[in-house]
């Protein structure tokens, strides 16, 4: 597959007198046409196809008889239904089989690479996109899934689609797009020991809400997320969408570049250096405007864990479920009564005390290989506790080749965890991996709906490292004061 | 796309905030293939009883609330997951609209694609059309596209924005991947510019 994603613009735009931000610069890039009475259509560098989202986009290219227009600039995998066990097989599941086929038959049909079950290549689309070196800065870059928002680590702009959209882009390779409004959310000063990026985003959700950022692109910017490995940027922009942005984003720089260099679709050699030197520009001019500005003071943040049903309600690791009569209103009473009851947790329980029967560490948010190292090396001397069933699964089978190089696996499974393929797994549960109704779950994925990891399932958002400590505690514990070994 | 100008009918409250993608539709029914048949998954979880039977007690199940194509609900509904199964299952069911202070913004364009026409309206008027759906049996509003207001029988005349171009396309029932291919010309011309000629 020869994706062709990165050349610049042969006729430079001269340049504006206003100071625009990162995401105004790749907006006008890729405004294609402002017809009049209609919104600007922006082109689309990437689009990422999933076996979920696309089988009814596919069908309606067929009875438009329409063809996918840049076949190159799509990258197709399965990840949401696949089965975790060796080698992603048996298939048990029937309808999931039959939507796996439908991909294969669509790329067949309609001239699209697709990274199946059996590839090297295949994971999480989010995982293998920035893996492969597709992700680059300055791209727009869209899937039917809302955790595109991932790929705005690398300073694109990217963000989640419905499926007619994934039909529009297939046929268009453009969208029609209001604009959004931009946001500038501050990280300054860094992040105290044990606290991650996990950690961060969700300390950002907990203070502006799940709806705090709607309608908005966010940027972050600061001493703290300038200190973040690009695998920690992912976890910040993938979370995005639950804070209702439309992208999160951060601008390129040395670890971008250094992450990115030598990668499968990155540019190489002379046109490498080419690239760099535009990405260089890539950055908010100095007296750019947001049209919202949020500050945080990373020396407040802790490991966090959601007590609720929504990413929102979230509190430190030393804290305790928040009582309902403190809400500041009615609704959120309301609302915070009835996650009560759905989780089966008392107010002003300490949040150490809670227990869980079984542990997540996947999903887009936390499966990179920076995920696996940080919690295998708490897990590494330990035991999973008798009354905890452990997950660990790899967001794609490169970072399970990885992390098995470095020997993680071993101590995953020596400690008692079970070592999976990759896949989206039990982060929504589509394929087996799924909670008994009650059953109460630590997971390093980005939601804690109500049933979203299985009916009646408990789930509580935490960082990898929080992860494996409450699998080998059986409870949730202070991560800053384990005893590593 | 189905055109949407006017509609009246019956109003169901589900009075609840942040109503994210996977109540209203849940993942286990995300693996048809097809983009019908979704209704009867509607708020599957909540409709339905571990064992399945439909649990009485939830607004949708209510008997004076059968056949209700106008939904009411709370601020941030359809946050979480872009999954297009959502409107798909919404509109599957009945509802040709929803009212509520705010939307999640990939839902709403999912709705637009749809001909769901997702009504934003000032909180206290919500919680005014909410009381009265639960107080008055039978209680009807008309949502008209073309005068953007939303009216009832009571006295109500709420004024709502929406961007002319999503109007249009629901006022129309327009094909907006054909109104895109209109601009060939130009997305060829942009393709030429920025990678060169192919």
């Amino acid at each position: 597959m020869a994706l062709e994603l990165q050349k610049p613009l042969q006729e430079r735009a001269p340049s504006p007198a206003s100071p625009r931000t990162l995401f105004e610069k790749i907006w006008q890039e890729h405004v294609v046409c402002e017809p009049p009475g209609q919104p600007p259509l922006l082109y689309v560098d990437l689009h990422l196809v999933h076996e979920v989202t696309s089988p009814q986009a596919f069908d309606g290219l067929r009875a438009a008889g329409r063809r996918v227009r840049q076949p190159q600039r799509t990258l197709v995998t399965v990840d949401h239904n696949v089965p975790t066990t060796p080698g992603h097989l048996p298939i048990t599941d029937p309808i999931a089989a039959r939507q796996m086929e439908a991909l294969r038959r669509n790329c067949q049909e309609f001239g699209l690479t697709l990274y199946d079950i059996d590839s090297p290549d295949q994971g999480i689309v989010h995982v293998i996109g920035p893996e492969l070196g597709a992700t680059q800065p300055g791209l727009t870059i869209v899937c039917g899934d809302s955790h595109t928002s991932t790929h705005g680590a690398f300073g694109a702009l990217a963000f989640g689609i419905g499926t007619s959209e994934v039909e529009h882009v297939l046929a268009t390779q453009c969208l029609p797009q209001q604009k959004p409004r931009t946001m500038e959310i501050r990280i300054n000063g860094s992040l105290p020991e044990g606290v991650s990026a996990k950690d961060l985003v969700l300390g950002i959700i907990g203070t502006i809400g799940t709806d705090g950022a709607t309608g908005h692109v966010v940027e972050y910017t600061g001493e703290a997320v300038r200190g973040l490995s690009m695998e920690g940027r992912m976890t910040v922009c993938n979370m995005s969408i639950e804070a209702g942005a439309r992208a999160g984003m951060v601008a390129p720089d040395e670890v971008t570049f250094n992450h990115l260099r030598g990668r499968r679709f990155a540019p190489k050699d002379a046109a490498w250096d080419e690239a760099v030197a535009r990405w260089r520009g890539l950055k908010s001019d100095a007296a750019a405007r947001y049209d919202k500005v949020v500050e945080i003071d990373a020396a407040s943040l802790a490991p966090f864990v959601t007590w609720g049903t929504n990413p929102g309600m979230v509190v430190p690791v030393t804290g305790r479920v928040p009582d309902p009569a403190t809400a500041r209103s009615a609704a959120e009473r309301g609302a915070a009564e009835r996650a009560l009851e759905y989780m089966a947790l008392a107010p002003g329980t300490a949040i150490e005390e809670i227990n869980v029967d079984r542990v997540f560490i996947g999903s887009c948010t936390n499966s990179r290989l920076e995920d696996l190292r940080a919690a295998a090396r708490v897990a590494r001397g330990h035991k999973v506790n008798p009354k905890v069933r452990a997950l660990v699964v790899p967001g794609s089978q490169a970072v399970k080749r990885d992390a098995e190089r470095e020997g993680l696996d071993q101590i995953f499974r020596a400690a008692g965890f079970e070592w999976r393929d990759s896949g989206c797994s039990m982060c929504l549960g589509m394929n087996p991996d799924v909670l008994q109704p009650g059953e109460r779950c630590a997971s390093t994925s980005n939601r804690n709906f109500e049933g979203r990891q299985g009916r009646g399932g408990r789930t509580h958002l935490v960082s990898p490292m929080m992860a494996a400590a409450a699998a080998i505690e059986g409870h949730f514990t202070d991560i800053r004061r384990w005893r590593f070994q | 796309m189905k055109a949407f100008r006017m509609h009246t009918g019956l109003v169901a409250p589900l009075d609840r905030a942040n109503v994210d993608t996977d109540q209203i539709i849940p993942k286990e029914f995300l693996k048809r293939i097809e983009r019908t048949g979704f209704g009867e998954f509607l708020f599957y979880d909540w409709r339905r009883r571990p064992d399945r039977t439909l649990d009485p007690d939830f607004v949708l199940n209510q008997p004076r609330y059968q056949g209700a194509s106008i939904l009411l609900t709370d601020r941030n509904f359809g946050c979480g997951s872009s999954r297009e199964h959502a409107p798909w299952a919404l509109d599957d069911f009945g509802f040709r609209a929803i009212i509520a202070p705010s939307f999640a913004d990939i839902f709403a364009n999912n709705c637009v694609k749809n001909g769901l026409l997702t009504v934003v309206l000032p909180e206290a008027q919500v919680a005014t059309i909410m009381k009265r759906s639960q107080e008055v049996e039978g209680y009807r509003a008309t949502v008209d596209l073309e005068q953007r207001q939303v009216r009832d029988d009571f006295g109500l005349t709420a004024s709502f924005e929406i961007d002319d171009f999503s109007r249009r396309c629901l006022l129309e029932g327009l094909d907006d991947i054909g109104l895109t291919l209109q601009h060939e010309a130009e997305i060829a011309a942009y393709e030429a510019r920025r990678f060169g000629a192919r």
